[in-house]
């Protein structure tokens, strides 16, 4: 079961929403609703599911309707009609109570604007929604206490909002969104209002609490670079509709359409592109059983001037070149006193931004290992295609 | 324009005189008691407190919510106000004020709250707080002595006529200009509307709320002379006294007074409001 799962979610804005449903389902376009009916479509039929702890993002620019839909999740806005499935209850048929239930249980929530109560300090803001559900003081105090912790905040309980910088007052967000432990964590643009440099920092310590803590994170953002970066999957929004849903590399490589394609391509690849989506195979590979002589003959074969030595379990041992290898058949010296062992290597994760540096002062190409298993190999020419082509045409160049 | 006559003056003196009055008299009479209780036990108490003891305290909040310079100017004020012998009258003008402030705020903040909580409630309000504050005084004085008699209870019954209007829009506004995300916020994790009512919407709207409390009192305050007409007691029939007279010297002192009366309740009601509580 999906931890949220969403079909077909709408939300027409108006006083007529029955009449702007209506010509929605005829396949009126959004202009055209707003002309004849004067009612506004928020969102059009979404549908989309988020598997407990996935990290989904959705992404659009302002107007398409994606901080209307994550709304229309825990129903600060009410639905016009579609179902949202929170672990598998409708929380559009919910009365009052479930709803407030279903809120206090499963839904944490971070704004754009930080949206802190500006008369209670950092420790009563973070222990509200806990406050609100009747926890006694000193339980909710050390609850509060735990999240400040693990947002970095230790010292300034007794602070007030105000007197805390932009990206401190986020972390006050999220610490209250993580007060409650709920499982799923809605961010409204939630780094948005932050300088570059402070975002990058909350983004890559979201990513370590939620690696940490497990949770479900629904993050809305008009930041193509913040989808990319952040999300498992990303689902990317236009006039109200979801237009494509998939990871960074689908929809870098395979847009679904037009829009798409125009808005991936300013991307900075090297980000999102890894090792592997570059490496290729090493044409050969030699054991120490192959000997030099083996070596030299694969080498030859192939045109190559060095060649690359793993063990029996395919553990990487390093480079052989052809000079040391014909060296050591000559002088009947063991292959691996002659083998370069200080060869460059990798993860397949790495991205290709933290690669392109290593890769200029490199003589050989980088090893690309994954525990101690050779997988591929990466050169300066794979890089820079890589980076140009996208991944498809980077296996038809090599 | 004499085109057919609208008998509006008969109908509404046959309506109060043959339904109303008898009717709701005895209602109005228990109302009327309650009030004149209420005001005469509030003057007993301000007169019962020495007029030295008295000043030293209102000082004394002035320094905790203004400074130290209303703190002088209260004890200078007072001063002025026993040295020309209207202590008695400035007690009783201040209870009617108090009096007609509480009951204004009482029934003003709750419809302020309900105002700001439901659109079609404000746009019934409003057209009321318009024709409140926009209908002459003396119009409401004639059937305010009808009901209550003369003396402070109708003057009570005038002034928050007058005076509770802003008490009911400053709730409203201040209710309403609290920032969406935060009112979101609270929503989000799951508040009630009470919690979300009392724990963020009212704590956030203070500031406001006392503007509003700040404003009726000194609306309260600009009545007392027009309420003095039906009998108020208080400097306000100082004044009322030294114009039937024409005794400039008693219009100058008994106005002072009230200038007094006004200008240290409003310092001291915007400190509350800026939050040196």
């Amino acid at each position: 079961m999906s931890k949220i799962e969403v079909n077909g979610l709408t939300k027409v804005f108006g006083s007529h929403p029955k009449q702007g449903l209506k010509m929605l389902d005829e396949d009126y376009s959004k202009d055209e609703i707003l002309e004849k009916t004067g009612n506004t479509v928020g969102v059009n039929k979404a549908s989309f599911k988020v598997e407990n702890g996935e990290f989904f993002v959705i992404m659009g620019l302002s107007g398409s309707g994606k901080s209307t839909l994550i709304r229309l999740i825990n129903r600060l806005i009410e639905p016009t009609a579609g179902e949202v499935l929170i672990d598998g209850e409708d929380i559009t048929k919910m009365n009052k109570d479930q709803l407030i239930e279903t809120r206090r249980q499963k839904l944490g929530m971070v704004f754009q604007n930080f949206g802190l109560f500006p008369h209670r300090t950092v420790m009563g803001n973070v222990y509200y929604g806990l406050e609100i559900q009747g926890v006694e003081k000193g339980e909710r105090e050390k609850r509060a206490q735990k999240a400040i912790e693990d947002v970095g905040l230790k010292g300034y309980e007794n602070s007030y909002p105000h007197e805390l910088s932009g990206g401190m007052q986020q972390r006050v967000g999220l610490a209250r969104a993580l007060a409650n432990d709920t499982d799923i964590l809605l961010m409204d643009e939630a780094f948005s209002a932050l300088d570059p440099l402070i975002r990058k920092e909350m983004q890559d310590e979201l990513l370590k609490l939620q690696t940490k803590l497990g949770k479900t994170v629904l993050f809305i953002t008009h930041d193509l670079d913040e989808a990319l970066k952040l999300g498992d999957r990303i689902a990317i929004m236009k006039d109200g509709q979801i237009v494509q849903i998939g990871t960074s590399e689908d929809i870098l490589e395979n847009p679904a359409n037009q829009y798409v394609s125009n808005f991936v391509k300013d991307v900075d690849r090297s980000k999102v592109l890894d090792a592997a989506t570059v490496m290729r195979k090493p044409e050969v590979l030699i054991t120490y059983k192959d000997g030099p002589r083996m070596a030299v003959r694969k080498m030859e074969e192939v045109g190559a001037s060095s060649i690359f030595v793993v063990d029996r379990d395919d553990q990487f041992k390093g480079l052989l070149t052809i000079d040391d290898a014909i060296r050591a058949y000559k002088e009947k010296i063991s292959m691996e006193e002659v083998l370069i062992t200080g060869v460059h290597q990798t993860a397949p994760d790495t991205p290709l931004n933290d690669l392109i540096g290593v890769a200029a002062d490199a003589k050989y190409p980088i090893a690309v290992v994954d525990e101690g298993r050779l997988v591929g190999i990466v050169s300066r020419v794979s890089i820079l295609s890589g980076l140009v082509l996208g991944k498809e045409k980077v296996e038809v160049a090599n | 324009m004499d085109y057919f006559y609208f008998p509006l003056e008969r109908w509404t003196n046959t309506f109060v005189d043959e339904w109303f009055l008898p009717t709701f008299g005895n209602a109005f009479d228990t109302v009327s008691n309650g009030l004149n209780a209420f005001i005469g036990g509030v003057t007993d108490l301000l007169l019962f407190i020495p007029a030295e003891l008295f000043t030293l305290i209102i000082a004394a909040i002035a320094w905790r919510l203004s400074g130290r310079n209303l703190a002088i100017f209260t004890v200078i004020g007072f001063l002025f106000i026993g040295s020309v012998d209207l202590w008695t009258e400035a007690m009783q003008t201040l209870s009617i004020v108090i009096v007609a402030t509480l009951v204004s705020l009482i029934v003003g903040i709750p419809i302020g709250i309900f105002s700001a909580m439901n659109d079609r409630i404000l746009n019934i309000v409003k057209p009321i707080l318009d024709f409140m504050q926009t209908l002459p005084s003396f119009v409401y004085l004639i059937p305010a002595v009808l009901l209550f008699g003369l003396g402070g209870v109708p003057a009570v019954i005038a002034t928050f006529i007058f005076a509770a209007p802003p008490a009911v829009r400053m709730t409203n506004l201040g209710i309403r200009s609290v920032s969406k995300e935060v009112v979101e916020a609270s929503r989000a994790f799951g508040s009630t509307k009470r919690q979300l009512l009392f724990k963020v919407q009212l704590p956030l709207a203070v500031p406001s709320i006392m503007a509003g409390v700040n404003q009726t009192i000194m609306l309260s305050l600009s009545m007392a002379v027009i309420a003095s007409m039906i009998g108020a007691p208080g400097l306000g029939a100082s004044v009322l006294t030294a114009i039937s007279r024409v005794n400039i010297g008693l219009g100058l002192s008994a106005g002072l007074g009230i200038v007094v009366l006004a200008i240290v309740l409003d310092r001291i009601t915007q400190g509350i409001g800026q939050g040196r509580v």
